[in-house]
């Protein structure tokens, strides 16, 4: 292993309350790219922060060219030899191309700063990388793409030996995409030992050489790229056995009638620059429709532009049949739509209030402020949902903060459930919290179902999408990519589509 | 000293002490409750009450009188701070309410005319930092601080620079009347506690601004109004900073746009927190905010009654303030109660601490 340039061995980090990295071992060679990958909270960018010392590791070791570094801040990862390019461009708008390049080491004398060493110093950098730019020109003028060749010439600027590029691509296009893959197969060349971070699959496939997976907080392996199909990899980073999943296609369960019934929601040709590419979407009364795509796929995007929260910028919105366009959580309450955030801390409780109080809020917010919710109807409206949701609790006053996660899901559950919606929005209702209340949930859902609500459904648990879901919608790279109704519902179908290569993207691949 | 108002004084607090021995307002009641225990022994003539025209007088009530204008501009704040915001303008709204009423009461409008005038003005001063902070999205601290700067000088250009002095009787009456023997200064507190409770727990407002404060976004998700919250919280604490300039300006006969409502911010802020509610929004106390602002007002009448020069009086006030902070946190509680090991088991802490109260009559 004499070629290997960066080795990571039993790294480890905790946050309060979070294992985020165990174990993790982790290598890179001079001259291959290395694609990270996992998903959204594998702990890919634990690793990075760890590896450039924004983090202090809990235990483990990291080697660069085989003596042991210790980075403390990204300062001192920069002085070993490791040089990172982030997801949002760190760089400052208002000075120059050249300056930005410099900055922190611009070469003084005297004390003064030497303007022409400066650009001389900016000029050769962007040579190295073939880059035609005005190293004068103001940065704010240049396009994000530009930008982003900026930040990389700046982290090429000190003699870099490892480059990171934590989501470089994601404000590029694809032309500009192509740029950049030009310029880092070039430093590839060269024997820089360069990771790549990203979640856009057909990128891993055109550029890099091997691919390290990740998954809650561990090492699954590391795999030579050409060797390892994307149906593989997928099924790596969502911890699965793609031959498991092919074989478990043939059990179905029959519940795939499709009421002929004119959809509640209908949205056309509805997106928004940035976060999801404008697509069709229907869901009917006694209907769940699935919502399918790795974490980051627009998923959550798609949710929050139907509810308002996010104003959509292309596209038509219906409810039972009437156009309406929607501009807030309000607005969407008034239309009797309900939304479950992913992330029930931060959108979801108010941890301070209790039990009652969490579920009357929705309801009592529709009606206003001045008409007020008698206690003897909210203490009625909280009895009933701690019964009919089974919510484990000594009683409505508790705090919401005090009950576990399964059971603040259900309060969150019957503060929608008591505005009596007719969409509800499931964004990964059951994520965090127990098999038995999971369970608890996705028979509520089917019971929710039945009674005629239209359901759309997040998760990223397959086969419970498989399970309750009536249709799903595939979405990949914030594209909707794939439709599967009925009986063609399965893990195996939906992960083909999760991972089937688009395309356009097939022309572009070019290792 | 032992007469009977003393002893059935010492009575009802003991008794309130142990009512809210499971409340979030023993902890403001007990500081209370050991500040006036501390007067009561060593300074003399503390509790003393006189009857004089069928009015009362006395150093408690100097405090209640005292204390009236930080307990209504606590009113205001308790909802502000609730919100998870801050109102630094009170003070400079205070200020620009009594130039109104004195400007108006020289140019022979009538007394209610004038008050009128006055709280109109506070409103619209309200409804401007609501605006900032509700509409536009300012950091509610530098949005009232605009007009904690410039209120000042609006009030300057209202009374001309001058120190507008007024004789009118029912002006005079708001701060120096009495009602029912007490100072008309309580009623007044007594309508606004009331009206507010009214405004916040018989409406849903209550329940709105304690879930935008405690969680702005999932509010929003689920369907509160929570620039409409926020900006009713900033109108009703330009209101209360209002009423408090009146009485502020009825106190000394006069409108002093320097020197009306000057720290009243400070005080007001300081009484919410030690009533309870937390600076980071959430839950509030309206109760423990107007004990909040009595104790602040116990602890300056004790400087002075102590002839504790008034340059040397924030320090221990200071003091007293910090220990009653730390009595609220629970984190502090529980390293105290680790220092000092005790037999009874650690459940019972609040139960021994209220059973120390009824040990005062022993003790006067």
């Amino acid at each position: 292993m004499s070629d290997s340039l960066l080795e990571v061995r039993g790294l480890s980090k905790s946050f309060p309350g979070v294992r985020a990295l165990q174990g993790v071992d982790f290598t890179v060679r001079r001259g291959e790219i290395h694609a990270l990958m996992g998903e959204n909270g594998a702990g890919k960018s634990t690793l990075i922060k760890v590896m450039t010392g924004v983090y202090e590791r809990d235990a483990g070791t990291t080697r660069l060219d085989a003596k042991e570094i210790f980075p403390r801040s990204p300062r001192e990862a920069e002085a070993c030899g490791i040089s990172t390019v982030y997801q949002e461009v760190n760089l400052i708008p208002h000075l120059s191309v050249a300056e930005n390049i410099c900055l922190g080491r611009q070469p003084t004398a005297f004390g003064k700063i030497r303007w022409g060493a400066i650009m001389q110093r900016a000029t050769q950098a962007l040579a190295r990388l073939d880059l035609d730019i005005d190293p004068s020109r103001q940065l704010s003028a240049c396009s994000i793409a530009i930008q982003q060749m900026v930040a990389l010439a700046r982290a090429m600027d000190v003699s870099a030996k490892l480059l990171i590029l934590d989501e470089p691509t994601s404000s590029l296009d694809e032309r500009e995409c192509e740029e950049l893959f030009k310029v880092i197969r070039k430093l590839r060349d060269e024997g820089m030992g360069i990771v790549f971070v990203t979640h856009f699959m057909d990128q891993v496939y055109a550029v890099t050489n091997r691919i390290t997976v990740l998954r809650n907080g561990q090492l699954v392996g590391e795999y030579l790229t050409s060797e390892l199909p994307r149906l593989e990899l997928v099924a790596r980073m969502i911890g699965k056995d793609a031959k498991e999943v092919a074989a478990m296609e043939s059990q179905q369960p029959g519940m795939r009638s499709v009421r002929d019934e004119k959809p509640f929601l209908e949205v056309r040709n509805f997106g928004r620059k940035g976060s999801i590419a404008p697509l069709d979407l229907s869901i009917r009364p006694g209907e769940v429709v699935g919502l399918a795509g790795l974490l980051g796929s627009g998923r959550t995007e798609t949710a929050r532009i139907i509810f308002g929260v996010d104003k959509p910028d292309c596209g038509e919105m219906f409810l039972d049949g009437e156009r309406v366009s929607i501009s807030s959580p309000r607005a969407a309450i008034r239309r009797r739509i309900a939304f479950t955030a992913e992330d029930r801390k931060i959108d979801g409780i108010i941890p301070n209030l209790s039990i009652r109080e969490n579920i009357v809020l929705a309801l009592q917010a529709s009606r206003g402020t001045w008409s007020k919710l008698s206690r003897a109807k909210q203490d009625e409206l909280a009895d009933k949902f701690i019964k009919a949701l089974r919510i484990k609790t000594p009683g409505p006053e508790q705090l919401i903060k005090n009950l576990s996660g399964g059971n603040q899901q259900k309060v969150l559950l019957g503060r929608w459930l008591a505005t009596e919606p007719r969409l509800i929005i499931l964004d990964e209702p059951t994520r965090g919290i127990d098999v038995g209340a999971k369970a608890e949930i996705e028979k509520l859902i089917t019971d929710l179902r039945r009674d005629g609500l239209a359901i759309l459904f997040i998760s990223s648990e397959l086969e419970e999408v498989v399970r309750t879901s009536q249709r799903v919608v595939i979405l990949r790279d914030r594209k909707k990519v794939g439709e599967l109704a009925g009986d063609a519902i399965s893990e195996h179908a939906i992960m083909n589509q999760i991972a089937a290569p688009t395309a356009e993207s097939k022309a572009v691949v070019d290792v | 000293m032992f007469n009977i108002t003393h002893i059935s004084f010492w009575i009802v607090f003991a008794a309130l002490l142990f009512f809210t021995r499971k409340q979030r307002i023993l902890w403001p009641l007990l500081a209370l409750a050991l500040l006036l225990l501390f007067n009561d022994i060593f300074t003399p003539g503390f509790f003393n009450l006189e009857l004089r025209e069928g009015h009362l007088y006395g150093t408690l009530i100097d405090i209640l009188k005292h204390g009236g204008i930080v307990m209504l501009v606590s009113l205001g704040m308790t909802l502000v701070i609730a919100t998870g915001g801050v109102d630094l303008s009170v003070g400079a709204v205070m200020a620009v309410a009594g130039a109104v009423l004195a400007q108006a009461a020289i140019n022979h409008q009538s007394p209610f005319v004038a008050m009128i005038f006055a709280l109109l003005v506070s409103l619209v001063l309200g409804a401007w930092n609501g605006l900032l902070v509700a509409g536009i999205g300012i950091q509610p601290i530098v949005a009232t601080l605009i007009l904690m700067v410039a209120g000042r000088g609006v009030a300057q250009l209202i009374t001309e620079g001058q120190i507008l002095n007024f004789t009118d009787a029912t002006l005079v009456y708001i701060a120096n009347g009495y009602l029912l023997g007490m100072p008309f200064t309580c009623t007044l507190v007594l309508v606004l506690l009331a009206v507010t409770y009214a405004l916040t727990r018989g409406t849903a407002l209550g329940l709105f601004i304690e879930s935008v404060g405690d969680n702005d976004i999932a509010s929003r998700y689920a369907g509160v109004n929570s620039r409409f919250v926020k900006f009713i919280a900033y109108v009703f604490a330009g209101f209360c900073a209002g009423l408090a300039g009146l009485v502020a300006a009825s106190n000394i006969k006069s409108a002093d746009a320097n020197h009306a409502g000057l720290y009243a911010e400070l005080d007001a802020i300081l009484a919410v927190v030690i009533g309870g509610t937390a600076l980071t929004g959430g839950r509030f106390y309206l109760l423990g905010s107007i004990v909040g602002a009595l104790l602040i007002q116990t602890l300056t009448t004790t400087m002075y009654a102590r002839n504790v020069s008034a340059d040397i009086a924030p320090v221990p006030k200071a003091l007293v303030v910090i220990a009653v902070c730390l009595l609220q946190s629970d984190k502090a509680r529980r390293y105290f109660t680790r220092l000092f090991p005790r037999r009874n088991p650690p459940a019972a802490m609040t139960e021994t601490l209220t059973a120390a109260a009824p040990k005062v009559e022993a003790g006067s």
